[in-house]
């Protein structure tokens, strides 16, 4: 089985978040970054689906060349090869484009994206790619196995989940449950020092188009202070909610 | 021209979600000087689709035969429905965003997601939550026709009685999955729904104290959530994990009971207008964020505010 694993480069989630050049752009001084977490879920998926029946498993990010240590993490965890699409990804319509093309010129029987990117969290790049290719998608997917030509997947719903087969290919916007958070890998040495050498293929983007421009960027407003009362008077707290924030 | 909403429901019934959704497109039809046309899936009552005249639409399209899940289907027919509107509303549901992005691409759309702000002119310019919360992104739509989907809790119910007809649609189309079944716990509110949400850290010990949680949700009629830690080690199920990568929560009120308030929590729940942080450790983050906290036991502390919130409540 061929799978390919969608991949985004993402600030560590302990991150501080701040601006620069007017609040245009995401100020990266300083920040570490991280395999998107959603996609983390997926590619352990992925491991553990190609370990049973075989196969290769590829990974894709969309970014510029500052992209590459997380995708070589991804390696040292365990894909055999990477493509980079050589963009910085203007938005999310620009990045589908990209990813739906390479697809398309290459086989694969099981596309595995998170359900969205903890930075700009658009959450629409898999469905995108799903309608260019015209594939079945199923979103928040907290479940997968594979049986021959056949991939039982369990979605998560409101207030419960359910239950869905669908003949391969499909595209699935993954999240936790697809793996355990104790299934997640750390590279071992020999994994990092195999990384080094594996194909890290670059390739050029093909389409310029976007849908929509980013204007600028604000914090949410600073919370006031706490109002701190105390353990022995919790009336004065239900008091508080009833009749100043009015919110029981 | 009109705005189209897709008015999302659940075993034939519509979330406040779904009402938030359509308020925003009827605001948003009052900017662009038009009227907003629901689009329903599945099997709705007449009964239940009469409430979306509370809210502004002047006609629904009720398509019982089209499963919403089946999101090459369902964004065919609100594709065939929207060949007149410039503006297509969802709101920010996992589901919403199988159907939305594909309708964009088949309608050479824009879709803009996490939005909780209204454009002032049909030039679609407005504001969406970004970074798990940390940040307010300003975006501008460069297509003629734009999808956008509301962050729930964000945006508020505006009552406006219309008169509504409703039309049903016979069209049937399906796609290629083979849908087998749903479980769902019956009786439980939703976390990114709720008004109130009552949630449970690491310091609660173990999943044995978890029933004062779930007593002090019921007096509330609250959701009840937990932190990261909790779900990781099973005391809690993951559906109940909130912050930066589980559940997103913008509550009108949000209870941290013994959680520390990591940056990655706070992340996924400063969107709640109101926060209270009950903790041991008066040094706890949670209380930095917090509008109101105590500095206590959660063992004490939360039989108390039980008990004094049922005096409230009879």
């Amino acid at each position: 089985m061929n799978i390919l694993v969608c991949i985004s480069s993402v600030p560590d989630t302990t991150s501080k978040i701040n601006f620069t050049n007017n609040d245009t752009e995401f100020d990266v001084n300083g920040i570490q970054f991280v395999i998107n977490p959603y996609d983390e879920f997926g590619l352990t998926k992925a491991m553990i689906l190609k370990e049973k029946t075989g196969g290769k498993l590829t990974i894709i990010t969309v970014g510029d060349a500052t992209v590459e240590p997380v995708m070589r993490k991804a390696l040292a965890i365990g894909a055999d090869d990477a493509i980079r699409v050589n963009m910085n990804a203007k938005d999310s319509f620009s990045v589908a484009i990209e990813i739906s093309k390479y697809i398309k010129g290459n086989n694969f029987d099981l596309i595995i994206a998170g359900r969205e990117s903890i930075d700009y969290n658009g959450g629409v790049v898999p469905a995108m790619i799903s309608e260019m290719l015209d594939l079945p998608f199923i979103n928040a997917c907290i479940g997968l196995e594979v049986e021959e030509n056949t991939a039982k997947l369990i979605r998560e719903i409101d207030g419960g989940k359910e239950m869905i087969s669908s003949d391969l290919p499909i595209i699935i916007g993954g999240q936790k449950g697809l793996v355990k958070e104790s299934e997640l890998r750390i590279p071992n040495m020999r994994g990092i020092m195999q990384s080094r050498t594996k194909p890290l293929q670059v390739i050029e983007p093909s389409s310029t188009e976007t849908k929509v421009s980013s204007v600028s960027f604000s914090k949410p407003e600073e919370k006031g202070a706490c109002k701190l009362v105390d353990s022995s008077n919790v009336s004065e707290l239900v008091d508080l909610l009833q009749n100043e924030a009015k919110v029981i | 021209m009109s705005v189209l909403v897709y008015t999302e429901s659940w075993a034939g019934s519509f979330r406040k979600s779904t009402f938030e959704a359509v308020s925003y497109a009827s605001e948003t039809a009052k900017v662009l000087g038009t009227e907003v046309v629901a689009v329903s899936l599945e099997n709705v009552s007449d009964e239940e689709l009469n409430k979306l005249s509370n809210y502004g639409v002047s006609k629904v399209i009720s398509v019982e035969n089209i499963n919403k899940g089946d999101s090459q289907a369902s964004s065919k027919i609100i594709s065939d429905l929207s060949s007149d509107s410039n503006v297509v509303v969802f709101s920010n549901t996992h589901t919403a965003k199988m159907i939305a992005p594909r309708l964009s691409i088949k309608i050479n759309a824009s879709c803009i997601t996490n939005v909780i702000s209204l454009t002032s002119s049909s030039e679609i310019t407005l504001n969406r939550k970004s970074f798990s919360t940390k940040a307010i992104e300003t975006v501008k739509s460069n297509a003629e026709k734009t999808i956008l989907c509301i962050a729930p809790n964000s945006y508020g119910l505006i009552v406006n009685n219309v008169s509504m007809s409703i039309e049903k649609s016979d069209f049937s189309e399906s796609g290629s999955l083979t849908f087998e079944g749903q479980e769902t716990s019956s009786g439980k509110i939703s976390i990114s729904e709720a008004e109130i949400v009552v949630s449970g850290g690491r310091g609660l010990k173990g999943p044995e104290n978890w029933g004062m949680i779930e007593e002090l949700a019921e007096v509330l009629g609250a959701a009840t959530a937990c932190s990261k830690p909790v779900a990781d080690i099973g005391w809690r199920p993951h559906a109940e994990h909130v912050g930066q990568t589980g559940k997103v929560v913008a509550s009108d009120l949000y209870i941290a009971i013994g959680i520390s308030g990591a940056i990655q929590h706070l992340a996924g729940v400063n969107s709640s207008k109101v926060m209270v942080a009950i903790n041991t450790d008066p040094e706890a983050p949670f209380f930095k964020a917090a509008d109101y906290g105590i500095v206590g036991d959660a063992f004490e502390v939360v039989p108390k505010l039980i008990e004094e919130i049922k005096k409230i409540k009879n």
